[in-house]
């Protein structure tokens, strides 16, 4: 009997961690992974950090908001699946628009300049101001709530049942289709940068701008598909995020630190760091600010439970966790993790 | 008449003239060879052959046509090859995906080029997945010359290739040169190892400040002893 | 035109501006929007010595502002004997051992003669332990710091000193700040030190947010002390009863207006200070070497200049000066408001005032300070006149006409982000341009 006790504790200890660190954590991994995406193509191919990608996102994710009101209204929805995911092309049309639009209008001038990456990045400050007031514009400030569908894959309580234990662990609906969504993007990514000619000559770009320019390979051409790449992402990712914890456009602004923590951490310029480095932040975050007492608790024989939270940071300090991470990653190894341009 | 050749050029970065009345030029098949004094301009004649370099006087012709006023991505297009000195592999690439890139401006089928190239180079085939970044000095030249090769280039440019190689790379390079030579590709190369290069050079061109001061076949100006005492060291 | 002449027109334009706002809505909201075009301005002057001498990018202004804020509270509130007694010491103690931890990191990282893998799991180690230990002392300290009256005080309190010493303090503890900072960023590309001034600034806030004991958080500080006249104790005067008669306006309108020219003279004397500061320095020696390597600055390291030194002392002044306004701005509001640090208000406001003012020009950046701010407060009223009048054709409860109307405030964040692009791509110069010397 003693030993069943044990390896029932252990199963609700991994329960517990599940609900509130490993779910979660692959969910907000992943959105943070297709929002580094976006940044580290962005740096790879034009060479400067877009602070204004917190704002695309949210402008997909309006947009998006916007077309599942009208589909919501006319009865249209996708049963299950959030009625979202129909109106997210159309964000992602939109948010594409709008970055075409704004390197045609604003970033080209600074190319043919030949500006400096500080440049780009006072630029960059701008056309956030000016998309920030446009969403506010358009939508408002506040909460906007869209998320439809079955909320739940697998409810904690049914999860108990299941199982018999006394941990639930719940996976949302909106949880489910970020890390989905975000597997097949990011497989179609990596098959088109590493198996398409398009794809190798960004790279190459990106790796070399005088020889692939020697190469033939033409630049206007491939700047474009990288905000197209770029503006698609982040429709994605910010309707992803949106749906998972609600709509708020000042959100976005607060999610530019994670983001590009994210990149740097992984390697800026590289996908793949992109995307570990989203997971990386992700469940630092969790991690450090989870509470494990009651994890404790079942780890430990018999059954006392320690008395304070055993909290290494309070949640407050999330972002915190992410910035601390960034400074030991530049100052032990700037590239990063898999080591991407150097500075 | 030569079937490239850059006459009578006079130009440079800015507001000085790095050129003076400079004139190189060479032929299908044969293997032209700059070479002369630290800052004598050999890099700078090529690249003004190449097109990266506003010339002020003189012209470039190529096959009888004049293509001075063209950008070294249209003469790339009609058949020039430019390896430059540095920088000259896609480190960040597989050498296979550098050949291809190499060949990006072609539409057709590439793989007899590719399987040609590595026959040239048999060391890149054994190292085809690797990335550029992580071979040697040598074998990179010789990525940098294949990803040059793959466009089937009439004229192949390339700016030191031997630049911090080893003496045995070096030979190999050279012996490399003198086969893609005899496909019927025209080769000109600027060198700093002037002994070595003028001895597989049809035609051997010294520069100095920017002027033609000896102009004659590789044997030739080896044989010179103006030249052997002034530039290889007697 | 001389330049003289063309900035003298422009200030002028700025004061017609502002006496414009004075007839038309009344003068106490021209010297409220006067006084904060003043901070504006020093804190402008702060990032323009980075930016103009150094080529600095600071994405973290409102923290910097934030901790002039914090500086207000510590140095000029009364301490709260209870809290002290409660567990004031312990606090400090285990304050000093986290300094002591960041210290012993530092130290053992540049010092200890070990591999690097060892020094990297060391340091780590420490780190941990430390804070670990510093948590021990603390949070029993904390818990009972807050539980003294929260209501009224819950933190410690400061040390009851006259405001104005906290304008001081408040560039000092910017400056240290500045100071770590920079000793991480700097030498890394320009990217990174936006980015890690950004992370930076949002960790200050939360600090402030969340640190009740120290700030009271969001139950904020209210009734700082002022170096001015309370308009009560005015209003009492006799010599304003008769002012107040003589103009023809009523004896409260006066005191207020009175109490706002304090503080603008208070506010001008410290800004031309710091500007009459800040000329010397481009001026001097020191100065043309700064905008040397500003200019050159692979050619500056060839030649033996300690650039990332040079960086981080401009870093550290330009911080300073910034966390010198924020504690002006505390106690121009008179309570200290964790949650009115936002992003989009300090930091990137205060970069399209350096960049339309002129970057790199001490007197551009007082201009752009004063333009902006003016603008910004001004699209308010502007902007929702200008919607009244764009919808007056529709119905009065049509949902486009009161979402429009709801909205047009958000219409400045736009008009900013368009001037600032405008400005950059059109004159990026800005309206005063540097001066070639």
């Amino acid at each position: 009997m003693a030993g069943n006790k044990v390896l029932i504790d252990f199963l609700n200890a991994l329960a517990l961690i599940g609900n509130f660190v490993l779910v979660p954590g692959i969910a907000y991994g992943s959105q943070l992974a297709l929002g580094a995406l976006g940044v580290t193509m962005v740096y790879a191919v034009l060479r400067f950090s877009n602070f204004a990608h917190g704002e695309t996102m949210s402008f997909g994710a309006m947009v998006t908001i916007l077309v599942t009101w009208v589909l919501q209204a006319r009865g249209i929805g996708l049963g299950p699946l959030p009625t979202a995911l129909l109106a997210l092309p159309i964000g992602m049309l939109a948010t594409i628009g709008l970055c075409v639009a704004t390197d045609r209008l604003v970033y080209r001038y600074y190319r043919e300049k030949k500006a400096v990456p500080v440049t780009y990045l006072i630029v960059s400050v701008g056309v956030l101001f000016f998309l920030s007031g446009l969403i506010r514009f358009i939508i408002g400030p506040k909460d906007q709530v869209f998320a439809d569908g079955q909320r739940f894959i697998m409810k904690a309580r049914a999860f108990k049942e299941m199982t018999g234990l006394d941990q639930g662990l719940a996976i949302k609906t909106s949880q489910g289709v970020t890390v989905i969504s975000a597997i097949v993007i990011v497989a179609l990514l990596f098959w088109f940068l590493n198996r398409t000619r398009t794809g190798k000559s960004m790279r190459a770009y990106s790796d070399n701008e005088d020889l692939a320019l020697l190469s033939g390979i033409n630049p206007e051409r491939v700047v474009l598909i990288t905000w197209i790449i770029t503006g698609a992402l982040a429709a994605i990712a910010g309707t992803l995020y949106g749906l998972d914890k609600g709509y708020k456009p000042f959100t976005y602004l607060g999610l530019v630190l994670p983001i590009f923590a994210s990149a740097i951490v992984g390697g800026v310029g590289n996908p793949l760091g992109a995307i570990a480095g989203g997971f990386v932040i992700a469940f630092s975050e969790l991690l450090v600010t989870f509470a494990y007492k009651r994890v404790v608790g079942y780890l430990t024989p018999g059954d006392w439970v320690p008395d304070g939270l055993v909290q290494l940071l309070s949640t407050d300090y999330k972002l915190a966790v992410s910035f601390f991470i960034l400074v030991i990653v530049l100052l032990i190894k700037p590239t990063g993790i898999f080591s991407g341009k150097t500075l | 008449m030569t079937y490239l050749a850059g006459e009578g050029m006079c130009g440079g970065y800015g507001g000085v003239d790095i050129l003076h009345q400079c004139s190189i030029g060479v032929d299908k098949g044969e293997v032209a060879v700059v070479v002369g004094p630290n800052g004598a301009g050999k890099s700078t004649a090529m690249k003004a052959v190449f097109g990266m370099l506003d010339l002020r006087e003189g012209q470039v012709t190529m096959d009888g046509q004049d293509i001075s006023h063209l950008k070294p991505e249209q003469r790339v297009q009609l058949g020039m090859g430019f390896v430059p000195q540095s920088a000259n592999v896609f480190t960040s690439m597989t050498v296979e995906e550098n050949l291809e890139m190499g060949a990006f401006i072609r539409r057709d089928d590439i793989s007899e080029t590719l399987s040609g190239v590595y026959e040239l180079f048999p060391v890149l085939r054994e190292k085809r997945n690797q990335l550029a970044g992580e071979l040697s000095g040598g074998q990179r030249q010789q990525v940098a010359v294949g990803r040059a090769l793959m466009t089937q280039p009439k004229v192949l440019m390339l700016d030191e290739p031997t630049a911090g190689v080893s003496p045995i790379v070096m030979d190999e390079l050279f012996d490399r040169i003198i086969e893609v030579a005899r496909t019927g590709i025209a080769i000109l190369m600027v060198e700093q190892n002037a002994r070595q290069a003028l001895s597989i050079a049809d035609r051997g061109y010294v520069l100095v400040q920017g002027r033609n001061r000896y102009t004659d076949t590789g044997a030739a100006l080896l044989a010179n002893v103006e030249v052997r005492k002034a530039f290889l060291g007697g | 035109m001389s330049r003289s002449a063309n900035n003298a027109l422009l200030f002028a334009a700025m004061a017609v501006l502002l006496m414009l706002v004075g007839a038309m809505q009344s003068w106490n909201v021209a010297l409220a929007i006067l006084n904060m075009c003043l901070i504006s301005a020093i804190m402008t002057l702060g990032v323009n010595i980075q930016w103009g001498y150094a080529g600095l990018f600071n994405a973290g202004v409102m923290g910097f502002t934030a901790l002039g804020g914090l500086a207000a509270i510590v140095v000029s509130v009364a301490p709260v004997p209870a809290a002290w007694d409660a567990g004031g010491a312990r606090a400090i103690l285990g304050l000093l051992a986290g300094l002591a931890t960041i210290a012993g990191g530092i130290w053992l990282w540049k010092k200890l003669p070990v591999p690097r893998t060892a020094r990297i799991w060391l340091t780590a180690l420490l780190a941990v332990s430390g804070y670990g230990l510093m948590r021990l002392i603390l949070d029993p300290a904390v818990d009972a710091i807050e539980a003294v009256e929260p209501a009224m005080t819950g933190f410690l309190g400061g040390f009851g000193l006259p405001i104005m010493f906290s304008w001081i303090v408040g560039g000092v503890f910017a400056a240290i700040v500045a100071w770590a900072i920079g000793k991480v960023a700097l030498g890394l590309r320009s990217d990174y030190l936006a980015i890690a001034t950004l992370g930076i600034s949002e960790i200050i806030i939360y600090f402030l947010k969340n640190e009740d004991w120290l700030t009271r958080g969001v139950k904020n500080v209210n009734g700082l002390p002022r170096p001015v006249p309370y308009e009560i104790d005015l209003q009492g005067a006799l010599w304003l009863h008769d002012l107040a008669a003589w103009a023809g306006i009523p004896v409260v309108d006066a005191s207020s207006l009175i109490v706002k020219l304090n503080y603008a003279a208070l506010f001008l004397v410290v800004l031309i200070a710091i500007f009459w500061l800040s000329e010397r320095a481009l001026k001097s020696p020191w100065g043309r070497m700064m905008r040397a390597i500003r200019d050159n600055e692979i050619a500056a390291g060839a030649m033996g200049k300690n650039v990332t030194g040079r960086h981080l002392q401009v870093f550290v002044l330009g911080s300073a000066v910034i966390g010198l306004a924020g504690a002006m701005l505390a106690t121009l509001d008179g309570q200290f408001t964790p949650a009115s640090y936002q992003p989009l208000r300090f930091t990137f406001l205060v970069w399209v005032m350096v960049i339309v003012g002129g970057s790199g020009n001490n007197l551009g950046s007082i201009l752009g300070g004063f333009v902006i701010w003016f603008f910004w407060i001004e699209a308010e009223p502007i902007g929702l006149a200008l919607m009244n009048f764009l919808t007056s054709g529709m119905a009065l409860d049509s949902p486009l006409r009161l979402h429009l109307l709801e909205n047009a405030a958000h219409t400045r964040l736009m008009t900013m982000g368009l001037v600032l692009l405008l400005v950059l791509r059109f004159s990026p110069r800005g309206l005063i341009p540097e001066v070639k010397r």
